[in-house]
């Protein structure tokens, strides 16, 4: 009962965290740019003007506009963008298969790597290996993500010329969906941008699963567990890994919503044909509608991947429901 | 006024025979940190003394000079530019004195106004308690919900399309300043709330309550002195954060204009140039950043832990 009435709560309040996104990228069409001047030409007159505002609906009262705002966005329709002239949710349907891919592609990695890499830096915590994993990984925090891509960049592609350094490479047509991932020079573009994405997350997850695990170590019952002659392996893993994954699946979760997010830069870097250079495009050009769809859409993923991580918590520490479930820190 | 100089005097002595420089002058890490961040920082800000060049003056800039490699990695370079020239034939040198300036400029400012803004709101949702709490701390959690990059790149576009074009350039750099600081401000808010809960049930804040004062009063002069003390911490980390957000924004061709760059802008430039060999225009205000980030994440990190009574 109790998780349930947490789940409602949840639920409510991701709610409250759309609306308010939504009325930010509603505010945004009212008030940045005109939308009639960035749709017709220098010689309409006045009267037409006035009448495809009527059209829009952009007479009405500010209520229900947002209403009408809202309607069209819960089925994916934010108009015409600005610059492209073609309704933004096809904008956004050519786009998405090469970011969703590449965040993916990235989140996995930084998981699967990062998550053994710290259980190793804890428990060969003195070893030369954790010690160069340890160094590395401050670095990897402190530089900026561009940064990282660009030196990528000149090390492999100027340097060495291994790999392709823009672009998706050749990509294949399945229904709405586009993939770099059943070509061979697809795969090759696809490892620069998404090592570079996946190492500011790797890092960190890292350097958490280290912190946690090394505090789970020290408890009793990790102590008590070797006095019983348990093996070093089902020790760590069996017990202590265990405990440790708890804590890590929240902020894992919530890192890979900024997967999203950081693959604008990426994309930028590496001119990745993804909706994160959409985003930048439409910035520079004050392109309204797909600002908006955007913003809307990145929140929703935000929002469904917090829920879900709340979720998987509630079922995972019964104990997080009974305080009231405030455990973001 | 001499009854002043005796105080803070004697601050100063505290200082010296306190634990914190105890362990500064024990800590090469610290040391070497804190030398290279207050070098760089110099550098920064005396550019227009340091600079062998003018990057501004669009008189003394030479085509014969544009594209010259680093003297010393390639014959082609020329004594005078000893990190080579860009496309236009600006010395990267000064490119970079001036383009850390603008970073430090922003970085700095960014700080300031996020901190103070925070420490409002923190102040004012820890004392206040009640609704107003609520409401911005509700604010507060939907704003962390989103990377701070995400929102500086929206308030930017949001600007961009309320000012006109011309006006947008002159005035980016407080643009910048704006964005980056309105996406910065929660941590502060929180800490300082965090901390405001706990002092305002003690018996010096009743006592104040009790005499009268009204809760203004209170809040800023009494409670406010003894909440303050993270916000160095904080503030360090931050500086370090909001140079990479500018430098961030600059480079995604959003943030300063490559007429007054910075250091983003200089990165942002090159890095046209890195396929075709000419590496020295990207690498070395990269470097630069990198460099000064490095340095006041170091020293920062050290600050935390130098100040955190758990790990004494």
């Amino acid at each position: 009962m109790l998780v349930f009435s947490f789940l409602v709560k949840r639920l409510f309040q991701s709610f409250l965290v759309l609306l308010s996104v939504a009325f930010i990228a509603f505010a945004l069409f009212k008030f940045v740019g005109d939308p009639i001047s960035n749709m017709v030409g220098q010689d309409t007159t006045l009267a037409e003007r006035e009448k495809l505002a009527e059209r829009l609906g952009l007479n009405d009262p500010f209520p229900v506009q947002f209403f009408n705002f809202i309607k069209g966005a819960a089925v994916g329709d934010f108009g015409l963008s600005y610059r492209h002239k073609v309704p933004v949710s096809q904008l956004i349907a050519e786009r998405a298969p090469a970011t969703l891919e590449l965040a993916i592609i990235s989140a996995l990695l930084s998981v699967f790597v990062g998550i053994p890499m710290g259980v190793y830096t804890a428990i060969r915590r003195k070893g030369l290996l954790s010690r160069s994993f340890m160094t590395v990984s401050l670095v990897g925090i402190s530089l900026p993500t561009f940064l990282i891509g660009i030196l990528f960049i000149f090390l492999f592609g100027v340097i060495l010329r291994w790999l392709p350094t823009f672009g998706r490479g050749e990509v294949v047509q399945i229904g709405f969906w586009t993939t770099g991932l059943l070509t061979w020079s697809g795969i090759k573009s696809l490892i620069l941008p998404s090592v570079t994405l996946a190492l500011f997350q790797m890092t960190l997850i890292m350097r958490l699963v280290r912190t946690e695990m090394l505090e789970v170590l020290t408890t009793d019952y990790i102590k008590f567990a070797r006095a019983r002659g348990l093996k070093e392996n089902a020790v760590n893993f069996g017990h202590a890994l265990k405990n440790t994954l708890i804590p890590v699946i929240t902020i894992i979760g919530l890192q890979l919503g900024l997967v999203m997010a950081f693959a604008i830069i990426t994309e930028t870097v590496f001119q990745w044909p993804g909706m994160g250079m959409l985003f930048i495009q439409a910035i520079e050009e004050v392109d309204v509608p797909v600002m908006a769809a955007y913003l809307m859409m990145i929140s929703l993923v935000f929002v469904a991947i917090n829920l879900a991580v709340d979720i998987l918590y509630a079922f995972v520490d019964p104990r997080l429901t009974i305080d009231g479930g405030s455990k973001h820190g | 006024m001499a009854d002043r100089k005796m105080k803070s005097n004697s601050k100063w002595v505290q200082f010296f025979n306190g634990d914190l420089w105890y362990d500064f002058t024990r800590s090469p890490v610290a040391i070497v940190s804190f030398i290279t961040t207050i070098g760089c920082l110099f550098l920064a800000a005396s550019a227009q003394w340091v600079a062998p060049f003018d990057i501004f003056d669009l008189a003394t800039l030479e085509l014969m000079d544009a594209d010259l490699p680093p003297p010393w990695a390639d014959e082609y370079g020329e004594d005078k530019f000893f990190l080579g020239t860009d496309d236009q034939g600006r010395d990267i040198w000064s490119g970079i004195l001036y383009g850390a300036q603008i970073s430090v400029f922003v970085g700095f400012a960014s700080v300031i106004i996020s901190a103070i803004v925070g420490v409002a709101l923190g102040l004012l949702a820890g004392y206040a308690g009640g609704r107003i709490d609520s409401f911005i701390m509700r604010v507060a959690d939907i704003q962390l919900s989103f990377p701070a990059i995400l929102i500086a790149l929206l308030i930017d576009g949001v600007m961009r399309g309320l000012l006109p074009r011309e006006l947008h350039d002159e005035l980016a750099i407080y643009v910048l300043i704006f964005a980056i600081s309105i996406s910065g401000w929660v941590q502060y808010a929180r800490t300082i709330r965090g901390s405001v809960m706990v002092e305002k049930h003690k018996e010096y804040v009743q006592a104040g309550q009790v005499i009268g004062l009204p809760s203004r009063i209170i809040a800023v002069k009494h409670i406010l002195p003894n909440v303050l003390n993270p916000l160095f911490v904080i503030g360090t980390i931050h500086l370090a954060t909001a140079i990479i957000t500018e430098a961030t924004l600059s480079f995604l061709g959003v943030g300063m204009s490559p007429t007054t760059p910075s250091l983003g802008t200089l990165i942002r430039i090159g890095n046209e140039y890195l396929l075709s060999g000419e590496w020295w225009i990207t690498l070395f205000p990269g470097l630069a950043l990198v460099i000064l980030v490095l340095s006041v994440n170091i020293f920062g990190d050290w600050l935390r832990d130098a100040l955190n009574p758990k790990l004494r």
